[in-house]
Order: C-alpha cells, then sequence, then structure tokens
C-alpha cells in the first residue's frame, strides 16, 4: 500500500499528500492495512483514505520516541538546539504557507482567507514563542541548607508523550501540542483527528525536512476508540495530552489511571457566558459575541455560546446581534463543482460531519421544544448541498435548566437570556459543570475588576471575546479540562521536577 | 556618500572583498561628525603594526543627535510601542544574518582584534549569534508579577523598558561585548547608543548594515566610534541617557560611575577587571587541569577579564604540575590568527604589550622565577610569548594586579582554608575555577569564593544562558541569562483600589 496519495487541492494544484504512519522520521501503511477515510465537509465527498494505525503501530511509534528520547532527544541534546529547530520548523511552516492552507480549508472547511490570516500564523507563532523559551525553564537552588547540604531543582522533561488532538482547529491544535513537548525535550506519538489528519500529516514532512532527529515525533493517524485508546492504554507512554469532549476526555483519564497513571492533561469542552450590562457598547459587545460563537462556525471550545444581558438592555441587545448573525460572511470553502477557487470572502463555513450537523439541529430543536424563541437561523444552510452548513442561529428566553443552555452544542447557535442584579448574572454564568472561558462587557472599571475574578473561568475578556496568544495560559476550570497550555505554564504539562539533595555535611548516626 | 572600507580577504577561511561602512551610524544613516574639529582614527592590524585604514571620529555632538533619534524611537516605533514578539523577531533575524556572514565577520574580527579566524568563527561570531537568538526567545516573556488579589485591592507589577541606554565596549571580545549589550537591551525594549572600542570597531561598524538588512527600526541601535574621554564621557553624563552600561577597565569603570551619579543618577552596570584564581587539588585529573589551566590563561591571548591568572596549586602535585603546564606553555603556537595551527595572536596594540612586558619585567625583579616565556614573540606587531611565573608570594605586583595579558603566576597550597584566603585576597571578584574530583569540597569552595563565576573542572566557559558578573571591584550587576533583563528594565508597581474608602477622619 502507498504512503502517500495524489489530491487536488484548490488554487494549488495536484499535490502529493502522505497518507500514512510517520515513525523515525518515514511513511509507512499501517501493519493492518486499513484505511479511514477523511471527508470534504462542503460537499461531503471523501478527499483520501488515510491509515488507520494499529496497537502494533502505535507499540513501534512509542518505542521509536523511547529510543530518541534516550539517546537523540531529552537530555542529549541542548535546550538552545531544540529551540533553533523549532524556529526552522516555523520558518518551514510559512516558506509552505499557500499549501498548508489550502490544505486545511479543503480537509477542515474553514474559509481559505481565515486559515490563511488566523489559523497559520497563530500556528507560527506558537512554534516560535516555544522554541524561544526551550532553554530558559529554570529549576532553583534551594539555600536553607548552610553548610549541610546543597538542594537545587532541575526540571527533567517528561519522556514519551502521546498527544491527541481534535479536529476544530487542526493545525493549530497541532502547534500546541507539538511546539512546548518538543521545546521541554520530549519525545512525541501523536494522533490527529481521523476528520482532520491531512495538514498534521504534510507537517510530518516539514519536521522531518527542518531536522528534527529520527523518532522524536512521530505520528499514528486513526480512531479513537481503537488508536487513541492504544496510546492511552500503553505502558510506555509517560504522558497523555489530549483535547477534546468531555465524553472521551473521562475515557482518557480512566485509561491512563487503569494501565500505568501515566500524566495526563485534558483541554475539554465549555460552555463560556458572556455578561453584558447596562454600561457596555452593545454594537461592540455585539460584535465581539459575534466574534465568539459564529468564529469557526461554533466550533471551538471557547465558543462564547451563552449570552445573558441586562434587562434595561435585552431587546436592544438580541437586535444588534441579530443584525450580525444576518452578516456572517457564510461560504463555500471547499471545491467549487465548476470553479477551482477558493471563495476569499467566506469566514462561516460548515460543521465538520454530517454527525455533528444533525447533533446541533437536534440540540435548536430541544429549544423551541423546551420552549425558546427563535431570533435567527435554526436550520441547515439553503445553499448547503452535499455540505454540512448550519445557520448562525439565536436562541432567546432560554431558563437555566434546558439542555440548550446546559450542554455543549459546538455549533453557531447562541442562547440568550436576561438578569437584572450583578449576583445574578453571576450565579447563571457559574452554574455550569464546565469553566473554560467567560466575558464581561462594562464600561465600569470596578465592576469589570470584581466580575474577572468572581467568573469560573480559566480564561475571562473583558470587553472582547475569543483573543488568543502564544503566551498567555489557557485551560479549564471544572470539567473543562485539567491543566494548562500555551505561556510559560505550558512547559509544566511537559517536565517532572526532581529535587536533588547533594550531602555535605550531614552525619547521622544508626541506630537514631 | 556615505564613508566605508573595503577589505579584500584572501586566507584558507574566506576570500571575497568585503565592505564595512566606517561612519557614524545613527537614525539608520551613516555619516562624518557633524562637529568640524573631528578626526579620524586610525585602525590598526596588530599582526603588523600597520594601519588598516581611517574611520571618521565620532564626538559628543554627535553623541546628542544619536540620542534624540534613540529618545524618538523609544516613544514611537519601539519601546512599548512594539510588542514582544515583534522585537523578538528582529533579534532573531540579525541572529540569523551573523550565521549567514559567519566568515566575514570571523575575517573582520581577526583582522582587526589579532584573535585567530579559527576561535573568531567558533567562537566569538557563533557565540555572539547565540546571545541574541537567545534574547530573541525573551523579548515576548518579560513577566511581571500578580502579587496581591482580594476584594480590596489588585497589585501587579510591569516591567518596563528603562529607555535610552548608553553602552561602551571594550576590544577584547568586540563583536562578543558588542552582542551582550544590544540583544538584552533591545530584548526589552531600550534603545541604545553604543560606543564600540576605538581599537576594534570593525565588526560593530559591519553590524550597522545588518541591523538595517534586518529592518530594525531608525533609532534604535545607534553606533559611534570615538574615545572614551568624549564619546564614552559624554554617554556617562548625558541626562537624557537613562542608563549606561560599560566593559572595561576598573579605573575607567570608576569614571564612568562618578559621572552617571554626578549627572541625573543614571542606572549604572559594570563589567571590570579581575585577577581569576584556579585552584588545583591534588585528587584533580592532572592533565585535565593542566589543560585548563592553560587554555584559562592563554585563551585570548589573557585579554580576557575571567581569565584564570593566579594558579594555586596543591603541594603534593605541585612540582608534577609546574613541570606539565611549562611544558604546555611551550607548545602555544603564537603567530598569524589566519594561519590554521595559530592559537595565540598578538596582543591588541603597542600600549597593551608595553604594559605586559611592564609586569613581566616587575615580576623578575620582584623575584618571581621565569618558568617559561617571558619575551617578545617575533618582530613584528604585537606578540609576546606565553609566560608563566613560578615561586610568587601574595603581595607582589604581578599577583595582585591585573596584566591582561598571556602572564599567569603559579603557587602552592596546602589546605583549602589557606587557598580560599588567598584566593579572596583581592579586589577583584570576577570569575574562579576549582580543579577536583571531591563533589562535596567542590560545593564548599565554591560557595566560599567571593566571585561571579566559579567554574568546576572546567574554565572560561560562557553561555547565553548562565550569568556572569563581578563580586567586589570586578563589577555591579549581571550580564546574560535572564539576569541581564534587569539591567534594562524598571518595575512599576500598580495598586488598583477595589472597594476601600480612605480612612482620613475628615467629615463631607
Amino acid at each position: 500500500m502507498s504512503t502517500h496519495a495524489a489530491l487536488t487541492v484548490p488554487t494549488i494544484g495536484e499535490l502529493s499528500i502522505p497518507t500514512g504512519l510517520f515513525i523515525n522520521n518515514e511513511f509507512r501503511a499501517s501493519s493492518s492495512g486499513q484505511t479511514v477515510p477523511t471527508i470534504n465537509p462542503a460537499n461531503g465527498e471523501t478527499l483520501l483514505e488515510v491509515s488507520h494505525a494499529s496497537q502494533e503501530d502505535v507499540d513501534e511509534a512509542v518505542r521509536a520516541a523511547r529510543k530518541a528520547f534516550e539517546t537523540a532527544w531529552g537530555n542529549n541534546v541542548q535546550a538552545s538546539e531544540r529551540g533553533a529547530l523549532l524556529n526552522k520548523l516555523a520558518d518551514l511552516m510559512e516558506r509552505d504557507a499557500e499549501k498548508l492552507a489550502a490544505l486545511e480549508s479543503l480537509d477542515s472547511g474553514k474559509g481559505i482567507r481565515i486559515v490563511r490570516e488566523i489559523d497559520l500564523p497563530d500556528s507560527v507563532a506558537c512554534l516560535r514563542y516555544y522554541a524561544g523559551l526551550a532553554d530558559k525553564f529554570f529549576g532553583q537552588t534551594i539555600p536553607h541548607f548552610g553548610k549541610d547540604k546543597f538542594v537545587y531543582t532541575i526540571h527533567q522533561p517528561i519522556g514519551v508523550c502521546g498527544q491527541i488532538i481534535p479536529w476544530n482547529y487542526p493545525l493549530l491544535m497541532w502547534a500546541w501540542k507539538v511546539a512546548p513537548a518538543l521545546a521541554a525535550g520530549c519525545c512525541i506519538v501523536m494522533k490527529p483527528s481521523e476528520l482532520t489528519p491531512l495538514s498534521a500529516l504534510y507537517m510530518c514532512q516539514l519536521v522531518k525536512e527542518a531536522g528534527i532527529p529520527a523518532g522524536v515525533f512521530n505520528t499514528v493517524p486513526g480512531l479513537g476508540a481503537t488508536t487513541g485508546d492504544a496510546i492511552s492504554r500503553h505502558m510506555d507512554i509517560d504522558k497523555v495530552a489530549f483535547t477534546g469532549s468531555v465524553m472521551t476526555g473521562r475515557r482518557i483519564s480512566i485509561a491512563a489511571a487503569e494501565s500505568n497513571l501515566k500524566k495526563v492533561t485534558l483541554e475539554l469542552g465549555g460552555k463560556s457566558p458572556s455578561l453584558i450590562f447596562e454600561s457596555a457598547n452593545i454594537e461592540e459587545a455585539a460584535d465581539w459575541s459575534a466574534l465568539g460563537i459564529w468564529f469557526n462556525s461554533g466550533q471551538d471550545c471557547t465558543a462564547g455560546s451563552r449570552i445573558y444581558v441586562h434587562e434595561s438592555i435585552y431587546e436592544t441587545f438580541i437586535a444588534a446581534l441579530k443584525k450580525k448573525a444576518e452578516a456572517c460572511a457564510i461560504g463555500q470553502a471547499g471545491l467549487f463543482v465548476c470553479s477551482s477557487d477558493y471563495d476569499e470572502t467566506t469566514s462561516f463555513g460548515p460543521l465538520i460531519s454530517e454527525a455533528q450537523r444533525d447533533k446541533v439541529l437536534g440540540y435548536i430543536s430541544s429549544g423551541v421544544d423546551e420552549g425558546a424563541r427563535l431570533v435567527a437561523g435554526g436550520k441547515k444552510w439553503s445553499k448547503s448541498g452535499n455540505g454540512y452548513w448550519v445557520e448562525p442561529t439565536i436562541i432567546a428566553d432560554v431558563k437555566p435548566h434546558f439542555k440548550v443552555v446546559q450542554e455543549e452544542i459546538f455549533g453557531p447557535v447562541v442562547v440568550i437570556s436576561k438578569f437584572s442584579t450583578e449576583s445574578e448574572a453571576l450565579t447563571l454564568a457559574n452554574s455550569s459543570t464546565f469553566g473554560l472561558a467567560a466575558a464581561v462587557h462594562t464600561n465600569d472599571a470596578r465592576q469589570a475588576m470584581r466580575v474577572t475574578a468572581a467568573l469560573d473561568a480559566g480564561t475571562v475578556w473583558c470587553n472582547q471575546y475569543g483573543m488568543l496568544h502564544p503566551g498567555v495560559p489557557f485551560g479549564g476550570f471544572k470539567m473543562s479540562g485539567v491543566g494548562r497550555e500555551l505561556g510559560t505554564y505550558g512547559l509544566e504539562a511537559y517536565t517532572q521536577v526532581k529535587a536533588v539533595h547533594q550531602n555535605l555535611a550531614m552525619d547521622m548516626q544508626w541506630p537514631i | 556618500m556615505a564613508p566605508s572600507y573595503t577589505h579584500n580577504f584572501n586566507h584558507a577561511g574566506f576570500k571575497g572583498k568585503v565592505e564595512i561602512p566606517t561612519g557614524l551610524f545613527i537614525n539608520n544613516e551613516w555619516s562624518t561628525s557633524k562637529d568640524s574639529n573631528a578626526k579620524t582614527i586610525d585602525v590598526v592590524n596588530p599582526s603588523t603594526g600597520e594601519s588598516i585604514t581611517a574611520i571618521p571620529e565620532g564626538l559628543p555632538a554627535d553623541v546628542e543627535v544619536a540620542i534624540d533619534a534613540a529618545h524618538k524611537a523609544f516613544n514611537t516605533t519601539w519601546g512599548t510601542n512594539c510588542p514582544g514578539f515583534e522585537r523578538g523577531k528582529y533579534l532573531i533575524k540579525i541572529a540569523e544574518l551573523m550565521e549567514r556572514d559567519l566568515d566575514i565577520l570571523a575575517s573582520i574580527e581577526a583582522l582587526d582584534n589579532g584573535k585567530t579566524y579559527a576561535v573568531a568563527k567558533s567562537f566569538d561570531v557563533t557565540e555572539s549569534a547565540a546571545v541574541f537568538r537567545y534574547y530573541g526567545g525573551w523579548a515576548d516573556k518579560i513577566h511581571g508579577k500578580v502579587i496581591e488579589q482580594s476584594a480590596q485591592k489588585l497589585a501587579y507589577t510591569r516591567h518596563e523598558p528603562v529607555g535610552v541606554c548608553g553602552q561602551i565596549i571594550p576590544w577584547n571580545f568586540p563583536l562578543y561585548m558588542f552582542s551582550w549589550k544590544i540583544a538584552p537591551a533591545l530584548a526589552t525594549g531600550c534603545c541604545v547608543v553604543i560606543k564600540p572600542s576605538e581599537l576594534t570597531p570593525l565588526t560593530a561598524l559591519y553590524m550597522t548594515k545588518l541591523f538595517k538588512e534586518a529592518g530594525v527600526p531608525a533609532g534604535v541601535v545607534n553606533v559611534i566610534v570615538g574615545y572614551g574621554p568624549t564619546v564614552g564621557n559624554a554617554l556617562a553624563t548625558n541626562p537624557r541617557v537613562d542608563k549606561v552600561a560599560f566593559t572595561g577597565s576598573t579605573p575607567v569603570g570608576r569614571k564612568v560611575m562618578e559621572a552617571a551619579s554626578k549627572s541625573n543618577l543614571k542606572k549604572v552596570t559594570l563589567e571590570l577587571g579581575g585577577k581569576g584564581a584556579n585552584i588545583i587539588f591534588d585528587d584533580a585529573d592532572l592533565n585535565e587541569a593542566v589543560k585548563y589551566a592553560a587554555q584559562g590563561i592563554f585563551f585570548n591571548h589573557g585579554q580576557t577579564c575571567c581569565a584564570g591568572s593566579r594558579l594555586f596549586v596543591q603541594r603534593g602535585i605541585y612540582d608534577k604540575f609546574a613541570e606539565k603546564f611549562a611544558h604546555v606553555a611551550a607548545q602555544i603556537k603564537v603567530g598569524d590568527p589566519f594561519d590554521a595551527n595559530t592559537y595565540q595572536g598578538p596582543q591588541v596594540s603597542q600600549t597593551q604589550y608595553d604594559r605586559i612586558m611592564n609586569y613581566v619585567e616587575c615580576g623578575k625583579q620582584e623575584g618571581a622565577k621565569v618558568l617559561t616565556g617571558g619575551n617578545r614573540h617575533g618582530k613584528q606587531g604585537y606578540f609576546i610569548e606565553p609566560t608563566v611565573f613560578g615561586d610568587v608570594t601574595n603581595n607582589m605586583k604581578i599577583v595582585r594586579e591585573e596584566i591582561f595579558g598571556p602572564v599567569i603566576v603559579m603557587s602552592a597550597f596546602d589546605t583549602e582554608d589557606e587557598v580560599i584566603a588567598s584566593a579572596n585576597d583581592t579586589n577583584y571578584g570576577l570569575a574562579s575555577g576549582i580543579f577536583t574530583s571531591d563533589l562535596s569540597r567542590a560545593h564548599r569552595v565554591a560557595s566560599h569564593l567571593k566571585a561571579g563565576t566559579v567554574w568546576v573542572n572546567c574554565y572560561n566557559e560562557l553561555h547565553p544562558q548562565i550569568p556572569f558578573g563581578g563580586f567586589k571591584e570586578s563589577g555591579i550587576g549581571r550580564e546574560l541569562g535572564e539576569y541581564a533583563l534587569e539591567n534594562y528594565m524598571e518595575v512599576k508597581a500598580v495598586q488598583i483600589n477595589l472597594g476601600k474608602k480612605c480612612a482620613i477622619p475628615v467629615d463631607l
């Protein structure tokens, strides 16, 4: 079976895309010969068949990673060298920006302009951030012991790390995982999402070209229940990092505990609330809220999917938000039937799959059934064809116990209701098992300080939404996750602290 | 037409013409001085004593213009107007350009300073690029702290760039010292006016081309070659310079600090001289200790502030060590910097040569024993034989004063306590070395040495990540590592009242 396949990518032409596993800097087919198709969500057609890694394949990847960790990576290479290689990888991403953007747009349904202007540069910036941090993560010398002892800590790389990434930001989530792990000196066995594996497989070529030693980075595409489970349960993987749903995160955590108690970090779902207070600038709040729920068609763990508005501006805000819904630049991200161009205007693509699309429609129905008011959208986009678009949707007058309020929809559906006091707003906002992000819109400075401190979320935006940066940590309170990514905090997940006690002059007589 | 000098290199490592802009570099333009009294400065090749070229002299009037440009850039295109990750990208780009022009920069450095091309390439230029790369990674990671969070108050610190920094650098590692100063300053958002040594300006001048090519905004880096009493003094005294950083001799460092105090109390960091104690215990790996001891003094022809210039050898191995050491010193190849076999090139100038030979005479007269060397090498240029003095005592001039040449003094010691006292018996405190196979002793002695760097079983190892600086009269502040950033930052604490009412007992 071949390890690459030809794919016609709009605006680029025919590319040879890797479809095999990437182990020890080489591509090969899976040992079982099985494959999983990846679909173009703009028209429902299969793009390519990608290898489905078996247990044996995962075992081999882990062996390669372990060997590299013991010989060519980890403490065998200077941290500044790891940083230089990450910078080189970033350079190569920039060189191939056009190809990567087109491939990502085709596989994920994102607008080409959005990938080119946001996903790709943000991914590059993440690599560069950790490239610069690699040799700056210090231990401590702990000087309390005088002449008796010399005590210090060292931050050592954890070892071989399994990484399982989602389909909503394939390239960006790849960068968020790979950059800190490699900077810290870990070796990786990665499973990209079976829904969007293509940019991850393309990146394997760049990893090799950058000069990253064989075995340091390995990719085993496949399904969660098989390949993902093999990673979570592997007795020689020291740590697993996962981004995805709460349900799968729980399974991974259980598998980690049942196997070798490997370290686990999870970045899971959210149902992030925005609070719009009386002093807020309504147009600005509506603009940011639109970004919050309709960027990436709502397929974002931080989606601002609940909005609570002060009663005095409730209807005004809803009207403003409705206009934003109508203004969404919905379009066709992928291959037109009779054209080979991308739609440069679109920033609102299809949902990733038929299953997701149906799930979202199901939630919308439940909201309406439970008595909410449908203000905008609510159904498939009329020009979907065989693609998976759902219209930007606003559901108002919801009550806290509604399914559409409690559960993560992961689509372009926002629920809105009103509050009268700040304390009520906070109670509504924090009544969730999630705690990934939140926002407050207000021009009252003290209120901003009070409310941001009181919101149970790992990221709180004040008078904006959705902005993330490689230097700022990100992660969830409560069931939205364990651990932090990005910033200097992001290195902690990939290092373990060793305390070293050097006895200089302490005597000990036995028996004590 | 901006003044420039073109040199035709023709040696095994590099063949080609290199154009070096030689004008004052202010606001991304090269020019001659605006002061009509300005003359030219002769740049001499220390291997031959002959002039390479004459370059325009900078004067205090030019420093004023540069400070204007630096302030303008700080308030518009740099400082907090340029996000950290952008500043970082410029620094990384500079590193990449230096790596591209590795052979060119190494050739210029060997020509101008006299260090060997081989070491200029493998150490000076390579490490200078590494320093730019290192600080490129810091630029967007200059974090303050959030200190208190309660219902009453939010308190946090901002680490803000100091502003316009004057930097005065020496001739012993021209490009390397240039990188130590500029990289952390730019990373934090400061703008600089830097005075390279008038003895060795050429690599700094070449760098101005790379800064421009990298797209660094005008006014962020300004380079003025001139003399200490004019340009250096102008930087140290100018009330619009927020901070001055100096590397050089202790006497001049004193002057810089006085000038800073008398003017606007600008922040001062100093990296001054040293008289490094290198201590060899009798359980040391003898051959390794001998080699490191030689490297410790003969590297860079002894023109190193951290040189291991006082050798203390435990009595049990003294004679054996002395014999091996003299043998090794005699093997050091002195000669043409562009000859691949050369280890030690010339001293940088006639003045330095005279000073060093004067110390050698002094040593002979004070009764120290010359174990090897002690003479000029060759007839042209400023070459001195690697020189070892034995049987020295702590009060000799050659033991107390910094010679800054390939001259080492050696004595025997008996106990650990005795050698620690001897090692610390100096006003300097820059670097030191310990050779032993007893780890507890290494930690113990390291804890007692009054020196900013203690090398254990090695010597003269510098890395961008590890801080470097002096105790006592060897300096103030630390360079390299995260610590260097502090030199270019002001800490501002912001305390925000969230709800407390003022307690003053009045009625309103």
